[in-house]
């Protein structure tokens, strides 16, 4: 392999929520973790699943399944816990992801991935780095600093807490 | 060369470059804390010009700069810190009479010689030509005198230090140390640092406490797999390691204790300068300074403390002529002093100006709808308006500080290492700010209770008693969350509503009553655990805006608890009044609105057994 070729292919984390197959970035993969039980954090959004003790830190992990509108994921035999660094306002931040199951390390050249589609994709096209192709099936590439980008995450934080609020200000 | 390397040989047989990186880490921490020596010194130079102790320690401040900067190769900061040295030398032996003139020109030139630092090791930036200007106008005073010696070294320095072409700016002379000189500084450096301490890197000392809060994680659970285990031997060691560990865990907070002393010494230069320029005259004392506090608290401690002087300095003290007039002494004075009570150590900012006004805070909360015009409220209400964002009585507003202006964010500041602020101000008698602050960050002793599955901590301190809530000791009437404690009626908030907890409460529940300023308000929990040291961790920049959780800890058996942020949970829970009913004919005039917070309701007149606080 020359040195340019090596320079244009990546090694890709694949993993599927639902019937669909996503990637990430290897490189910002830290470890797989089994499935555990996660502390929930009263008033924050479905999506952000809670913290779990990470070799004693305290680390967030999120439900990508609701977070790309899919149903919450239940604990099965292969659901996992990805653990990632995303850069949060230049700082690293590790942050848990569940997933339905974890595929394989997979190798994929530039010349194996296309540009996101503008429409067809239930997911924000922002989240999107691009889709991948193997044999068949497509593989889409997740943007994981877009994807939990604080402001992101924020603002549906602070939607969703004045529907609880609201919610509860009826009930009074 | 070989010889020529002198004092640097012992060090070890890495390369030149190597060595000379290595002395500049380390010169970095000294290089500030020499500045802010020299700064403190010459501040009180200014106070007593004649005093010779001070005289002398303005020169071997500004002597170890000079040599110690030599042997970093800072050579531009080198020569300028011998300027400067040169023109003491001279105070020193009695040849030049310190002025106040003098003074401020010291003072500019050790700012000056910080922002050369921050180049250095701040990525600042730093006017050369200023440097110069200050060493022309020192030349000026030292002119004619005899004794100003040279600045110059043997050439032969030039072959000991190789990196001389990479710093220094263009133009700037060269100058270099001989290697006497540098021993010199060297051995008086290391006389003074090992008699009282040992310099360890920041990093290092946040693992060890990390550490030791794992420890003490693991010790809980040491002590429950005893316990369940029944087995005596094993619980005999248990109870040993937990006094080891607990003993281990405080020695290990109090090695980052630093006195407040350093933090104090800062404001002498900022009453200084602000006073000057406001034209008013201003002593700042100071009291338990070596009070000892933790690090990231003091560290956090700095800038509302800032802004709490300035604001006394630019509203709270008056001109000289209005103190003359008012018959109080010319000179105000502001008093920072700082000392332990318990669990936490007290700060106070002390002037004696002219006091908050109470009129104009009244006013100005009336016309922002945060009052009604007829409302009696007592002054310590009143005063809490000048923590309300953006709340200022405008004619005060200046370019310094406007009193209110600002204040809510020291409040923030002040919130976020959890500590509590008071305000208390008598007119013309001057304003008291105390600063209430927890001793350590990172663990607190914590009360452990459930609700369903999930565990959540209270902070040991605030909680007074606990009581079982069962269906029928609930106050019934009209559904009212009270309960009747020996007689007082205490109101209490369900989490598991607040927290939209699923799942069925057992038929009795706990109710955790803390107490929160003046007020007590009861918490309905699950069922209470006990008490249990708590490790803080921090939730994470994701979960930084959660309303009513302050972090989360670890548990024995590693799964995450929740720690409460009592004060938040209820200010988010109430909207409330206090009702004296008897002596209070319209008991709705002390109602004090608070923007946003109406989940609860008042009750008009319900009982008239003293004040309470309704929550429906």
């Amino acid at each position: 392999m020359t040195t340019a070729a090596i320079m244009e292919t990546t090694q890709y984390l694949t993993f599927t929520l639902d019937d669909e197959v996503f990637a990430l970035d290897i490189g910002t993969v830290r470890e797989v973790l089994d499935f555990r039980s996660i502390t929930r954090v009263p008033k924050t959004p479905e999506f952000m699943r809670g913290v779990i003790n990470l070799r004693g830190s305290v680390v967030p992990v999120v439900d990508l399944r609701l977070k790309f509108g899919l149903a919450r994921t239940e604990q099965m035999v292969h659901t996992c816990i990805i653990i990632v660094e995303v850069a949060v306002d230049g700082e690293t931040t590790v942050l848990g992801a569940l997933a339905d199951s974890v595929e394989e390390v997979l190798d994929l050249g530039a010349d194996h991935i296309e540009p996101a589609p503008k429409i067809g994709t239930r997911l924000n096209t922002e989240f999107i780095r691009g889709m991948g192709k193997q044999n068949d099936r497509f593989i889409i590439i997740l943007d994981i600093d877009k994807v939990f980008s604080i402001d992101e995450l924020a603002l549906v934080q602070a939607a969703e807490i004045n529907k609880e609020t609201a919610g509860l200000a009826a009930t009074d | 060369m070989e010889e020529s390397r002198g004092p640097m040989n012992d060090d070890s047989d890495d390369s030149m470059e190597h060595i000379v990186e290595k002395l500049r880490l380390t010169f970095k921490e000294e290089a500030y804390e020499l500045l802010a020596e020299l700064e403190a010194t010459l501040l009180e130079l200014e106070n007593s010009p004649a005093d010779s102790e001070a005289i002398n320690r303005a020169f071997r401040v500004l002597h170890t700069i000079k040599g110690s900067s030599g042997m970093c190769a800072f050579y531009d900061i080198a020569s300028f810190a011998h300027e400067i040295e040169a023109y003491f030398d001279l105070v020193r032996k009695g040849e030049i009479v310190v002025t106040k003139e003098i003074i401020d020109l010291t003072i500019l030139a050790s700012d000056q010689l910080t922002s050369l630092f921050d180049v250095i090791y701040r990525d600042g930036k730093a006017d050369t030509e200023r440097t110069e200007q200050i060493v022309a106008s020192f030349k000026k005073q030292t002119s004619g005198k005899t004794g100003a010696r040279a600045f110059s070294g043997p050439r032969g320095a030039d072959l000991l230090l190789p990196l001389s072409d990479e710093k220094g700016p263009a133009g700037g002379d060269k100058a270099q140390i001989a290697p006497a000189e540098q021993q010199d500084a060297r051995e008086q450096r290391q006389g003074v640092d090992a008699s009282s301490s040992i310099r360890v890197a920041t990093g290092k000392l946040d693992s060890l406490v990390n550490l030791a809060g794992e420890l003490v994680t693991v010790q809980a659970r040491l002590s429950q797999t005893a316990l369940t285990l029944g087995n005596s031997a094993l619980q005999s060691i248990a109870e040993e390691v937990e006094r080891l560990t607990a003993d281990l865990r405080d020695n290990t907070m109090s090695i980052r204790m630093l006195p407040i002393g350093t933090t104090f010494s800062k404001f002498k230069r900022v009453v200084r300068d602000l006073s000057a320029e406001l034209g008013k005259e201003i002593e700042l004392t100071t009291d338990g300074a070596e009070t000892e506090l933790d690090k990231t608290v003091i560290e956090k401690l700095g800038d509302p403390l800032v802004h709490i002087i300035r604001n006394s300095i630019d509203h709270g003290i008056e001109r000289p002529d209005e103190r003359m007039a008012a018959g109080k002494p010319r000179k105000g004075t502001i008093h920072l002093s700082a000392l332990h009570s318990g669990a936490h150590v007290l700060i106070r900012v002390q002037d004696d100006g002219a006091g908050l006004d109470v009129d104009a805070i009244r006013a100005t909360a009336v016309e922002r709808g945060l009052l009604r015009i007829d409302a009696e409220i007592t002054e310590q209400e009143l005063w809490q308006f000048i923590l309300t964002p953006g709340f200022s009585t405008a004619k005060q507003v200046t370019g310094i500080s406007g009193r209110g202006v600002g204040m809510d964010v020291v409040k923030k500041s002040i919130d976020a290492i959890r500590g509590v602020l008071e305000i208390s101000s008598e007119k013309g008698a001057g304003t008291t700010i105390t600063l209430k602050l927890p001793l350590t960050l990172a663990i607190i002793d914590g009360f452990l209770t459930k609700i369903g599955a999930d565990s959540y901590i209270f902070p040991l301190p605030l909680v007074e008693e606990c009581v079982e809530l069962t269906r029928d000791n609930a106050f019934s009437k009209s559904n009212r969350n009270l309960i009747n404690v020996r007689g007082h009626i205490v109101p209490y908030i369900r989490l598991r509503e607040q927290f939209s907890i699923n799942g069925e409460a057992p038929l009795i529940e706990q109710i955790v009553i803390t107490k929160a300023g003046k007020r007590r308000v009861g918490l309905v929990v699950d069922a209470i655990v006990g008490q249990h040291q708590t490790v803080l961790k921090s939730l994470g920049a994701f979960y930084r805006d959660v309303e009513g959780i302050s972090g989360a800890t670890l548990l024995g058996d590693g799964t995450v608890a929740l720690i409460l942020d009592i004060p938040k949970l209820i200010s988010l829970a109430e909207q409330y009044r206090e009702v004296d009913v008897p002596d209070q004919a319209a008991p709705e005039n002390r109602q004090v609105l608070q923007e946003g917070q109406s989940r609860l309701t008042l009750d008009e007149k319900n009982d008239a057994r003293g004040k309470y606080l309704l929550i429906t």
